[in-house]
């Protein structure tokens, strides 16, 4: 195996997360936005939101379908890139991946009935589908959570050169901050989907102001994007205060905290320098690491110098994703805020020009935090595969030219990603009207 | 070996089984999709995307979750064959990409005759392909031809899946998705025309299957001695294979005399006895002589507590699957049932 192959085998891997995620993320979020349409719908009366819903549906149609074989082909690259792995590790971890194969039946299941089904079924088992949907898709990113939630602080077994034994595969899947995982993972798909939702229709208002279709969109997106993205940040915080007792040297590389000192200051940005263990450019936050990671300010926090070089993650990349992450997630954080002003004042979701502008840019923000979280979170736990008992490098693969299917893979989910957003676009434009400031109602040109 | 072991293996292969019957008869619909021709043409596509689209998703999870007990439950075995099969089984997964997401695509993309045919060609072409590498696959495994040391693969990434043995278990593989899709289809059709072009389909590919099926047995002589012997030696291969005999003329029969919604019953036991066919030529061995469901087997806790999931996940799934079959079956559609959801 050379370093190259092992190289080609993470980017693969890596590829295929990043794509799968994006999917992953809507499938478990945009039911829930189907649903509260639906809802809407029969208090109301109003036919927008069911059409809403209707959209809602096609879009986790199509998303959902792409999830599903992308996510085939993470199971299956988990043996072709990472045999090792599997076949020592795949007995400990099989029970939450058991768990999420089911979820991901009723899911599918479900999601047959709802799309299929408006016209088959009575109106309870139709919404009693949604409800199925949503909380299948919730219940799938969970269990698979738990499985990373391992690889970052592995336990239930005992480690022996052979391999695992005296395996207890519940501990395992429950391995320590399965709760700040699984929270912050839940909370960043419905973050990102609602976020990028919102970023659609505040689009198309500030070219069509008057479309009030898309200002009811906007109604059943916004209260789930600013409740999600007031959490996350209280979450991520016990997230970051578990890390920094279980993985101290992925916190000290978050922060390019190269020594140890009490009272440590937040870095805010920065280029670490790896070689002369300093940071150029940083923002420093007085006392500000200590509160983070342990709610003391006088808290000693320990530096990477503390580590053996050769388990260092990563250290520029980490730190700048975990930048990204926390930029990113303050920024959504304060246009919560400010939009949940605007709704307490005007007593309706604001969907004024400057506002739009803001949630049009703030649209993407979502699955760019996850991706960077998520991106911290694996780099983070560099040079391990399952943390502190088995490197990356001795689970790969001993196929050789992995090259191609890295490339290969890539040209794919290449076309696939601009092919899904053009036919979302097109669902999108379904709805669009017609001349300026013209009411939806009756005017949309439908796409079938 | 215990009864767990035993279980989980039979669970393996009953997963393997549902694939086939479920997900490959969606494969089928593909090649037919492919090879629709006539005056019906157009019928024959619409009335294929009709009986898939609900459903596919569903059926393919039957492989994620043989997929998730095999790493789970014997692990060093999909350790190995992940290593051996690696080229196949990644353009399988390709295949599955371009299936699921051409057909997709066409479904919720309606513009227009073009880019339509332009979907369906990409779904209908990864429909033939994928059976086939499936196919290759399980021909690997079962000839015997993947080799190891310690936990080494040692046969190389490619000779045991391109021996004329692997490769005429793919066609077969093919063959058998196409005549199971083929007589669902003719249950599903609502004109008596359609139903009779399925029948003429499913009689001819069910004619084929007995000259592939022959030529795989003859060809497992030299390639796959292990089945050979043991597809005609122990006294419980020959009863599954009596089965499958009696299941293929009683199919034929019933499809000979239209009568449908029995004749699926007959084609989906032939498919089933012939998975579980190659399952029992391959019992115990998973990677034969390396790899026994034994040798393979997790730690007794672990697979008692995959059996616990995998009862509790049938109680919600069962149920559920028995309601969307109801709802989307030939008997519970509406007389006007759109092809994709409408708005």
């Amino acid at each position: 195996m050379s370093m190259t192959d092992l190289l080609y085998a993470r980017a693969q891997m890596g590829l295929s997360l990043a794509f799968h995620i994006v999917f992953a993320a809507a499938g478990v979020a945009l039911p829930v936005l189907m649903v509260l349409s639906d809802l809407k719908h029969r208090r109301t009366g109003d036919a927008d939101y069911r059409k809403l819903s209707e959209k809602l549906a096609k879009g986790t149609a199509i998303l959902f379908a792409v999830g599903a074989v992308s996510g085939t082909v993470l199971s299956f690259e988990l043996g072709l890139l990472w045999p090792e792995f599997m076949g020592r590790y795949g007995e400990v971890i099989g029970l939450p991946f058991s768990l999420e194969g089911m979820a991901f039946f009723t899911e599918a299941i479900f999601l047959g009935i709802y799309l299929y089904g408006r016209e088959r079924v009575s109106p309870g088992l139709h919404l009693f589908s949604g409800v199925m949907v949503a909380v299948s898709g919730a219940a799938s990113a969970f269990f698979v959570t738990l499985v990373n939630t391992f690889m970052n602080n592995p336990s239930g077994f005992t480690p022996t050169p052979a391999g695992p034994t005296d395996v207890q595969p519940l501990v395992a899947m429950f391995s320590p901050g399965w709760q700040y995982q699984t929270a912050h993972v839940l909370l960043s798909c419905y973050q990102a989907s609602a976020f990028a939702m919102a970023g659609i229709h505040a689009f198309i208002l500030l070219k069509h102001p008057g479309a009030s279709f898309h200002k009811k969109a906007l109604s059943v997106a916004l209260p789930l994007a600013c409740v999600t993205a007031l959490a996350q940040p209280l979450v991520g915080d016990l997230s970051a205060k578990h890390v920094a007792r279980a993985q101290p040297v992925k916190l000290a590389a978050m922060e390019a905290h190269f020594h140890t000192e009490a009272g440590a200051p937040l870095k805010v940005g920065g280029w670490p320098d790896v070689e002369k263990r300093t940071v150029t450019g940083a923002i420093d936050l007085p006392r500000g690491l200590s509160i983070l990671a342990f709610a003391d300010p006088n808290a000693e926090v320990k530096g990477l110098e503390e580590f053996p070089r050769d388990v260092w993650p990563p250290v520029a990349k980490v730190h700048m994703a975990f930048q990204v992450m926390v930029g990113t997630g303050s920024l959504m954080a304060l246009l919560a805020l400010a939009t949940l002003w605007r709704r307490w004042r005007g007593r309706e979701w604001p969907h004024g020009k400057g506002m739009m502008r803001a949630w049009l840019v703030a649209g993407p923000l979502g699955l760019v935090a996850l991706e960077a979280g998520w991106l911290v979170t694996e780099w983070g736990r560099q040079p391990w595969i399952v943390r502190d008992v088995m490197r990356t490098g001795a689970a790969v693969t001993p196929v050789p030219h992995l090259a191609a299917p890295f490339f290969t893979f890539t040209a794919v989910y290449l076309f696939l990603g601009v092919t899904v957003l053009f036919v979302l676009w097109r669902q999108v434009a379904g709805t669009l009207p017609k001349g300026p400031g013209a009411d939806v109602e009756g005017e949309v040109a439908h796409v079938h | 070996m215990s009864t767990e072991t035993w279980v989980l293996g039979l669970a393996v292969a009953g997963t393997f089984v549902l694939y086939a019957l479920l997900g490959g008869a969606d494969f089928g619909g593909g090649v037919w999709d492919l090879l629709a021709r006539g005056p019906r043409k157009a019928e024959q596509r619409a009335l294929i995307a009709r009986a898939i689209g609900p459903v596919w998703e569903v059926n393919h999870v039957w492989l994620i979750v043989g997929l998730v007990l095999l790493f789970s439950g014997f692990p060093r075995a999909f350790a190995a064959l992940s290593v051996a099969l690696h080229v196949p089984l990644t353009l399988l997964v390709l295949g599955i990409v371009f299936r699921g997401t051409a057909f997709t695509f066409r479904a919720y993309d309606t513009r227009g005759d073009v880019v339509e045919r332009r979907w369906g060609v990409v779904f209908s072409v990864a429909s033939v392909v994928a059976p086939l590498l499936l196919g290759m696959c399980v021909g690997a495994v079962a000839s015997d031809a993947i080799r190891m040391q310690g936990h080494a693969v040692v046969s190389g990434f490619f000779a045991s899946w391109l021996s004329p043995f692997a490769l005429s278990v793919g066609v077969l593989t093919l063959g058998l998705f196409a005549f199971l899709a083929a007589v669902y289809l003719t249950h599903e059709a609502r004109t008596h025309e359609l139903a009779e072009d399925f029948r003429r389909r499913a009689l001819v590919t069910g004619g084929l299957l007995f000259p592939l099926a022959l030529a795989a047995l003859l060809l497992s002589r030299e390639g796959a001695p292990r089945v050979w012997t043991g597809l005609l030696q122990t006294p419980f291969a020959l009863a599954l294979h009596a089965g499958t005999a009696v299941a293929a003329v009683t199919a034929f029969a019933l499809l000979w005399t239209r009568r449908f919604r029995a004749a699926r019953v007959a084609a989906a036991t032939q498919g089933g006895l012939i998975v579980l066919g190659w399952a029992a030529s391959q019992a115990p061995y998973l990677v034969y002589p390396h790899l026994t469901l034994q040798s393979a087997a997790a730690q007794p806790v672990v697979q008692r507590l995959l059996l616990v999931a995998l009862a509790v996940g049938l109680v919600l799934v069962v149920p559920s699957l028995v309601l969307l079959f109801r709802v989307f079956g030939p008997r519970g559609q509406a007389p006007r049932a759109p092809e994709a959801p409408t708005t």
